[in-house]
């Protein structure tokens, strides 16, 4: 194939006005990568709402959406393309204030090279540290350091050194082994493509050519061992059966031998199959359907590794993740995890620690909340294949999914495995849930009942039960308060905090219901995804989420505890439905009225439309 | 040590875009490839139909008619007709009106046939992922529209509530009603299209090549007389002009340039060596400032 040129990804980071967009556009303008209809535009643009005064203003060709030429900044990452005679570029442009740290780790992941912006008027400031921790982390070992606006310094080469200096020994602490440093100024157009008179004390390469000249960071991924993560089987005919994906590392031929992950199986290749007719040899980057010299089982989410140099397998690792939803991250949730082709459900079990960014400095954090970053413990319901994120990006960097709103919450980089996941095997037990069932003439359920504090949970449920034992039910009731003063005494009620008191309710039921118990909790438990979890643990059927909806206002006047009196005084924080959310259930199995029903009826309406469930 | 082989940039290309057709495919429910008869679109084709070789395509095609195209894009479309599954979509209100770009102006025209169009065409079949050729490099407010780009179940695009899209991991969750647009050549240029175009042999509709061709002088770009229901404004005056097209559409807004460019090759130097943009040409990116941003909000390609 022609166009043999090579491909470099950068990332472009820099504080707010520090000339950032105005370097990138002063570059692709230099290189006549702007056609005339865009420089017409621009030279329109730069008269109506540039910041020049009439002259050519380089940033309005980069900031694209017409909230940022209205704010003056940007706000989203961009990506760009431009081409020499001997590259193609992709920039991804990260903007440098708001939201930083989650677009600083988009735009690094796929970067060979951090091309970091200094202010020379300011030298280096906490966001070039921040933004060159976060490159580093995301892998990024490579810097070019440009000084940007030394035409309003007066191209001062004293000034120009101690800021090289100062950010050398930022990059030592950083593991930053490869650096280059060159004074520029978008404005002039200094030493960017062409060299600058001004800097005759200067007399390394432009920043082209340090560009065109920078090592891939990867660029020995084809001398790794194999990985493949297998993205579909094609199975087009009877006679026929691939393994469709791209090579994240290494390279294969037939004949290779090669392991299935994470069951271990062994085959070796058989074929390389592409619309282009069978391949002799296959390299890391290549899209390609591997077929195998025998059946063995091998689908989505699998990995295809080389035989002698497989990747790891866990449930259970230790990874720095980084945050980027508004809704904090808890211990004890739920979210769905994606890495490579593979998904599983994910638990951060532990926060080891947390970074604060500016020192670098580790913090004890309960919760991670937008942009913060923590090492945290994760724990899956599955084992899945995988690489140290610093042996290959690909195989040991993940996402986290938020499983109510599908957003994708933070990323994860992996570290190691914190067990072998295949020596801990399940307790086969003899006697079984089934048997415990059995036993009592019943089936097991758990009612989960939720609601403000003060709307009738809790005598409810003491009917319901009470009904229930009268029918010769064996039950078992775990009620908030109750439960608070011993399993979870050490949990306050943040967000944090009431995650993990109902993960531990939602344990707790399951082994009842195991059991053979009739379970009933009568918990506010304010948030639907930990309601969810209860619901995943439990087996299917057995789960009744019960709402008894009491509105705040009603709840409020009744009061019966003199909480909610005392929580508007402010002298109860993180109070549900004053100063905390509850998220009221979508579609609960049993809704009940609470203000309109008599604890009486609501009782007896429950008991009736679980009767069939828990009869055998 | 000899240094590790590596992909040329175009072969890096292929290999991300067929990584992320396969994804939609294994990921979504009810993909579908929009086809448009572009050269873009032709890359896509050819694309997928490699990424699930030896099988085929898992999706079907859909092109979002308007009645106006060229009478060679239609041509095209009947080819690719024979070959795949494709549905042709035309908005009903819009033929019941019977919406032109010469009565209704192309805003409207583009509204009713081609943005509302494929809302209701997406809706209509229930497709949850819609695949389309759309490149950054064509235009500002795409350079940080997301590979897999979000759509409320409105179809509204939300610039500021991206998903954040790390190595090449792609979070294809949607709630009801939700849907993506894919977007596998986000990485490509015009000229890496091209380039490909030639090493892959790819066939492109004959417009994008030069040829005497009647055309009118409007709006400061040679329009096609493509068939008899073009409408001649007062002052202007037919004429063959050896003329081709950088980006197809309804044929009385595609604007051609002068071009002596006859072969793929000759493409590839005239874009190496141009100094006009490909959307140039469009008359409809013209309508309002930000005009494109403000049709992706809408749910227009």
């Amino acid at each position: 194939m022609p166009g043999a040129k090579s491909l470099l990804r950068l990332v472009a980071c820099g504080s707010v006005d520090d000339g950032k967009s105005t370097l990138i556009g002063r570059l692709l303008y230099d290189l006549g990568a702007i056609p005339d209809d865009q420089l017409e535009a621009l030279a329109r643009d730069s008269r109506s709402i540039g910041t020049r005064g009439g002259e050519l203003d380089f940033a309005l060709l980069v900031d694209g959406l017409m909230a940022e030429r209205e704010q003056g900044v940007t706000i989203d990452v961009a990506y760009r393309y431009f081409a020499t005679e001997k590259r193609t570029f992709v920039v991804a442009d990260a903007p440098g204030h708001t939201q930083y740290t989650r677009n600083m780790a988009t735009a690094a992941s796929n970067a060979d090279v951090a091309l970091l912006l200094i202010d020379a008027r300011k030298g280096v400031l906490t966001q070039t540290r921040r933004h060159a921790f976060i490159a580093s982390l995301m892998g990024v070992k490579q810097a070019v350091l440009a000084i940007t606006k030394m035409d309003l310094i007066g191209y001062d080469k004293t000034r120009y050194h101690r800021i090289v200096s100062d950010f050398v020994a930022l990059a030592e602490t950083l593991e930053i082994p490869r650096l280059a440093a060159i004074p520029v100024s978008g404005v002039g157009g200094d030493n960017i493509v062409a060299r600058s008179a001004s800097t005759p004390w200067y007399d390394g390469p432009t920043l082209i050519e340090l560009l065109e000249t920078a090592e891939p960071s990867e660029a020995d991924r084809a001398d790794r061992p194999l990985r493949m993560a297998v993205q579909s089987v094609a199975r087009p005919n009877l006679d026929f059966r691939g393994f469709s994906g791209r090579l994240s590392a290494g390279r294969v031929k037939p004949g290779d031998a090669v392991r299935v992950l994470p069951s271990g199986r062994t085959a070796n290749v058989a074929r390389i199959v592409t619309a282009d007719g069978d391949l002799p040899e296959a390299i890391a980057g290549q899209s390609v359907t591997l077929t195998l010299d025998h059946e063995i089982d091998c689908s989505r989410g699998d990995v295809i590794a080389a035989a002698d140099a497989p990747c790891e397998i866990a449930d259970q690792f230790q990874a720095t993740v980084i945050w980027m939803s508004d809704t904090p991250l808890f211990p004890g949730r739920r979210y769905g995890l994606k890495i490579g082709a593979a998904q599983a459900n994910a638990t951060i079990t532990e926060i080891r620690y947390g970074f604060d960014i500016d020192s670098f400095q580790h913090t004890p954090e309960k919760q991670l909340d937008a942009n913060g970053i923590g090492v945290c413990n994760v724990s899956l319901d599955r084992d899945i294949p995988f690489d140290p994120f610093e042996r290959n990006r690909e195989t040991g960097g993940f996402i986290l999914i938020d499983l109510d709103t599908g957003e994708t919450a933070g990323t994860g980089l992996i570290h190691f495995a914190l067990r072998r996941a295949h020596n801990v095997h399940w307790q086969a037990l003899e006697v079984d849930r089934e048997a415990h069932a059995a036993i009592k003439g019943q089936r097991p359920a758990i009612l989960w009942f939720t609601g403000l504090s003060g709307a009738g949970k809790s005598t409810i449920a003491n009917l319901v039960e009470k009904r229930l034992h009268s029918l010769g039910r064996h039950t078992v009731l775990l009620d908030g308060d109750n439960i608070r003063h011993g399993l979870n005494r050490d949990l306050g009620f943040t967000p944090a905090d009431r995650v993990e008191n109902i993960r531990r309710i939602a344990e707790v039921a399951k082994l009842m219901a195991d059991a053979g118990l009739i379970v009933l909790v009568s918990f506010i438990s304010p948030f639907r995804q930990e309601r969810e979890l209860a619901r995943g643990l439990a087996k299917q059927g057995e789960f009744f989420e019960i709402h008894v909806d009491t509105p705040l206002e009603v709840a409020e006047q009744r009061d019966v505890k003199g909480l909610y009196k005392k929580a508007r005084a402010g002298q109860l924080k993180n109070f549900t439905g004053i100063d905390s959310p509850y998220e009221p259930p979508a579609r609960p199995e049993i809704h009940i009225d609470a203000v309109n029903t008599s604890p009486a009826d609501a009782a007896e309406a429950i008991v009736k439309a679980i009767g069939a469930a828990i009869s055998r | 040590m000899a240094s590790s082989p590596r992909l040329t940039h175009l072969q890096s290309l292929e290999a991300e875009s067929i990584h992320i057709l396969r994804e939609t495919a294994a990921e979504l429910q009810r993909p579908v490839l929009l086809y448009s008869m572009g050269k873009d679109s032709a890359v896509l084709l050819h694309l997928a139909k490699k990424a699930f070789f030896p099988g085929k395509l898992p999706f079907p095609l859909l092109h979002v008619d308007t009645t106006w195209k060229f009478r060679d894009m239609y041509a095209m479309r009947d080819r690719a007709a024979a070959e795949h599954e494709l549905i042709v979509y035309r908005n009903p209100d819009a033929a019941a009106r019977n919406i032109n770009p010469f009565e209704h102006g192309s805003e409207l025209h583009t509204q009713l046939w081609k943005t509302e169009g494929l809302r209701r065409a997406l809706a209509e079949y229930g497709f949850d992922a819609a695949i389309g050729g759309a490149r950054r490099d064509e235009e500002k407010s795409r350079a940080k529209e997301r590979i897999f780009s979000l759509r409320s179940a409105h179809q509204r695009w939300d610039p500021k509530n991206q998903r954040p899209e790390l190595w090449s991991l792609y979070n294809t969750r949607v709630r009801p009603g939700e849907s993506f647009r894919v977007f596998p050549l986000s990485n490509w240029t015009e000229l890496d299209v091209w380039q490909y175009i030639e090493a892959e042999r790819i066939p492109v509709a004959p417009l994008y090549f030069s040829a005497e061709r009647r055309v009118v002088r409007r709006s400061g770009a040679w329009i096609m007389m493509d068939d008899e229901r073009m409408q001649i404004e007062a002052g202007e005056q037919p004429e063959m002009r050896r003329v081709r097209f950088r980006t197809l559409g309804c044929y009385p807004l595609s604007g051609a340039v002068e071009s002596e460019a006859e072969s793929v090759g000759d493409i590839i130097r005239e874009i190496a060596e141009s100094r006009a943009s490909e959307r140039q040409g469009r008359l409809i990116d013209q309508d309002t400032p930000s005009s494109m941003e403000k049709k992706k909000q809408d749910g227009y390609f």
